[in-house]
């Protein structure tokens, strides 16, 4: 089986690391070999946030190299443009629809327009998911990275018990239901644009 | 040797399995300073309680408890990010002279690429100069099963042993097959004999000894099973160790490895064997050309290292690539768009942004530390002059002073200054100084995860112990004019700040607020701050605390969600624009 490269990035505060662990316990429920890595130390809330994870067969090395993810899922529109380039040719960036503002010294600029223009352009196949709105919808705005994990659950060969197994076991009890529910509302968003880019819409 | 079931897999990353490392190596004891890439390493330890685990003042004195125990025959370890190592290498220097009763490992977390440190320091080095093995493990499982392997060496041979390990094995995640803990019943004890144990007057015996223990250490390397060969099919040889190992598979899948796990002393017959069965042979070691210049130094010449390959930065597939293949670099694309970047700040609510906000108005040289307040040097705080290492503030301050410096200030964190600190501030009121210390004390050990430390009054594992009172230390100590001062007032902060100035002799301000994320912090009520924007100017004055809470845009606005209420912006505000929320 070949390996599978994936990177999770956004903005520190938003999940991505939680995200992460989840993906990474996922795969080793049912891969032979699984290998995560992430920056600790200054990333803090606020800060540039990534995680690389590869499984398969064969995986030594934690890190993605560039030009090799088969997939991106970007927390945020700004960090899919810091990350873009690990996506491998005609490879897929998963986008949240959320703009997180950096904090900035010195002259003030603007949130910067045209990102999905921007990557388009560079040849990657890109996929915006509302996952802020459909949190909302399940009442919970907290919830947005188990939203995007179901996405992303439709683009890996990864079981749907496996990832139930692990969200039981990872997410705490009082919070579970919620989180359930927003997986599921991911997965049912990742089918539909799945099914819609096969159909050529 | 079969190390693990393998019907027991679990992911875990680097630091966690070296905790469950030492636990199935049936640790006894162990101590440590947080310091990133290491920090978790103790916090996971802390998890058994087969092994007692505490946090040290500092590396030394951790180093010293473990040496301690070790001594007793039982199996101890110590772990500190690699400048930590620098701290307990008084005690680390020594301790081979006598070698050890029970298993000795120290771990030694380095940072190639510098993700969190101040300068990128190798510290293989410091393993030949201290004349002990060391262990290098490459990914969780080794990190884990090498644990047990570096005991078994350190009993063996009566030797300390350095874990060497970095930040990608430290902070990668990977499968892990888990094993029983052993209980390690030692049957040595300690017995007075002074002319082992007294190192300084029985030295040059001892130094005798520890040559001949290095010779036997080195015929040992020769066979040790862990310096595997992994035979390949073409024409090209690897010598690597680490994470390094890692990434050379990647890139090579077909060529020959020679992986090191014991990286001091170094096998001479088998790399020039392996050498000389192949035609080129990559050294593939991140930093310092540590295994190359002693490759070199036999006389083999088949040798690609460091002609080749960088000396700094942290190593991955794509830098081996590129650097052995001669493959392009995958363009990076971001700078053809207007990406903004997101620098690290000090957070919505830290106390350290009010002392700085007051050292800055009083337009002081401020010498800095180590800790989330280095970030008080960048704009726009801009407030702090100097950083190098742990507990140097005070002691830069004073030679400042004593340079001819006018009104020098040192900014040191609590447990910055319980690690390093106390020995300077005693200097300072030994010989007559006339430095004004502000300790940021923020009731944590912010940088590394809030962890606690004497002053918090917790140990490890969150449990009550004896607290100790830093006012009460600082006068001791003989400093005359100590004040607290509430660094969210600025009026009082600056006003502190002016009184200690104007002190004849030394100096000490505390400040009282902890850390938004220290114990019981987060779970506190708070009232944020909110902007009229009928009083509001537009005049950037909150904008320019470094507030992540102040949404940067024409018209300010407050992150209510991040907002902890600490009302500096208000008090920087003229026109009282800004006020509580619920309050108009």
């Amino acid at each position: 089986m070949p390996v599978t490269n994936v990177l999770l990035c956004g903005v520190g505060g938003q999940g991505v690391l939680l995200a992460s662990e989840v993906l990474a316990l996922v795969a080793a429920e049912e891969k032979a070999e699984v290998k995560q890595t992430e920056v600790h130390g200054v990333a803090q809330r606020g800060g540039s946030v990534v995680s690389h994870l590869r499984f398969g067969e064969g995986v030594y090395s934690p890190i993605v190299r560039t030009g090799e993810a088969d997939i991106l899922l970007a927390f945020e529109r700004l960090e899919a443009v810091r990350y873009g380039y690990y996506v491998k040719p005609g490879g897929l960036i998963l986008i949240n629809d959320v703009e997180i503002m950096p904090g900035q010294i010195g002259e003030y600029k603007p949130y910067p327009a045209g990102i999905m223009e921007f990557l388009s352009g560079k040849g990657l196949r890109l996929q915006l998911i509302p996952a802020a709105a459909e949190a909302k919808a399940l009442g919970n705005v907290r919830v947005s990275s188990l939203i995007l994990l179901g996405v992303l659950s439709q683009h890996l060969d990864l079981s749907p018990r496996a990832w139930e197994t692990v969200i039981r076991r990872r997410i705490p009890e009082r919070l579970l239901e919620v989180n359930l529910k927003a997986f599921e509302a991911g997965v049912e968003l990742g089918r539909s644009q799945v099914e819609a880019a096969a159909s050529g819409g | 040797m079969t190390l693990t079931s393998p019907d027991r897999r679990t992911l875990m990353a680097g630091n966690t399995a070296i905790a469950r490392g030492a636990y199935e190596a049936g640790v006894y004891f162990a101590s440590g300073y947080p310091g990133t890439p290491s920090t978790e390493i103790l916090e996971n330890i802390a998890h058994y309680p087969e092994i007692r685990s505490q946090w040290a003042a500092n590396e030394k004195v951790a180093f010293d408890e473990a040496m301690g125990v070790a001594l007793s025959g039982k199996r101890a370890l110590c772990s500190m990010k690699y400048v930590g190592l620098n701290v307990a290498s008084d005690s680390f220097m020594v301790f081979p002279f006598a070698g050890t009763i029970g298993g000795f490992v120290v771990i030694s977390a380095d940072d190639p690429g510098m993700y969190s440190s101040q300068n990128e320091q190798d510290n293989r080095y410091l393993a030949r100069m201290a004349q002990v093995p060391m262990i290098e493990p490459s990914d969780p499982q080794e990190a884990k099963d090498y644990v047990k392997l570096a005991y078994e060496l350190s009993e063996m041979f009566s030797t300390p042993v350095l874990y060497r390990t970095s930040m990608r094995v430290s902070h990668s995640k990977g499968i892990v097959a888990l094993g029983e803990r052993g209980e390690y019943t030692g049957e040595r004890r300690f017995v007075k004999d002074v002319p082992n144990w007294v190192v300084p007057i029985f030295a040059k015996s001892l130094r005798a000894k520890l040559d001949a223990k290095m010779e036997r250490l080195t015929a040992f390397a020769e066979s040790y099973p862990f310096n595997r060969v992994e035979e390949g099919k073409s024409g090209i040889g690897i010598i690597t160790s680490g994470a390094s190992y890692t990434y050379a598979k990647e890139v090579f899948p077909e060529a020959s490895f020679l992986k090191l796990a014991l990286t001091n002393p170094l096998p001479r017959q088998k790399i020039s064997d392996f050498c000389a069965r192949h035609e080129v042979v990559y050294v593939i070691e991140e930093l310092e050309p540590f295994l190359e210049e002693q490759i070199r130094a036999w006389g083999l010449t088949n040798i690609v290292g460091k002609d080749r390959l960088p000396r700094s930065g942290e190593y991955n597939p794509d830098v081996l690539a590129q650097a052995l293949l001669g493959e392009k670099a995958v363009e990076d694309f971001t700078s053809e768009f207007d990406l903004i970047s997101r620098p690290p700040q000090l957070c919505p609510g830290c106390p350290h942004r009010g002392a700085y906000l007051a050292l800055k108005k009083a337009g002081v040289l401020v010498t800095g530390d180590i800790g989330c307040y280095t970030l008080g040097a960048l704009p726009p705080l801009g407030a702090m002059h100097t950083s190098f290492c742990m507990g140097a503030s005070i002691g830069h301050a004073f030679g400042f002073e004593l340079g001819g410096m006018d009104k020098v200030v040192a900014v040191m964190g609590d447990s910055t200054f319980i690690h390093g600190g106390i020995p300077s501030l005693i200097d300072v009121v030994y010989n007559g100084g006339n430095t004004t210390t502000v300790i940021l004390d923020n009731r944590t050990t912010g940088m590394t995860g809030h962890q606690e430390h004497p002053a918090t009054g917790m140990t490890l594992q969150g449990k009550e112990a004896p607290r100790l009172d830093l006012v009460a230390l600082i006068r001791a100590i003989g400093v005359k004019h100590v004040q607290v001062a509430d660094p969210f007032r600025q009026k009082e902060m600056f006003q502190a700040l002016q009184e200690a100035l104007q002190h004849e002799g030394p100096s000490v301000i505390l400040t009282n607020r902890p850390c938004i994320f220290a114990r019981g912090e987060k779970d506190r009520a708070k009232t944020p701050y909110v902007i009229r924007e009928d009083k509001c100017t537009q005049c950037g004055a909150c904008q320019r605390l470094g507030c992540p809470g102040v949404l940067p845009g024409e018209q300010p606005r407050i992150d209510e969600v991040a907002c902890t209420g600490c009302s500096l912006c208000a008090q920087a505000c003229k026109f009282d624009a800004i006020v509580l929320k619920g309050v108009v």
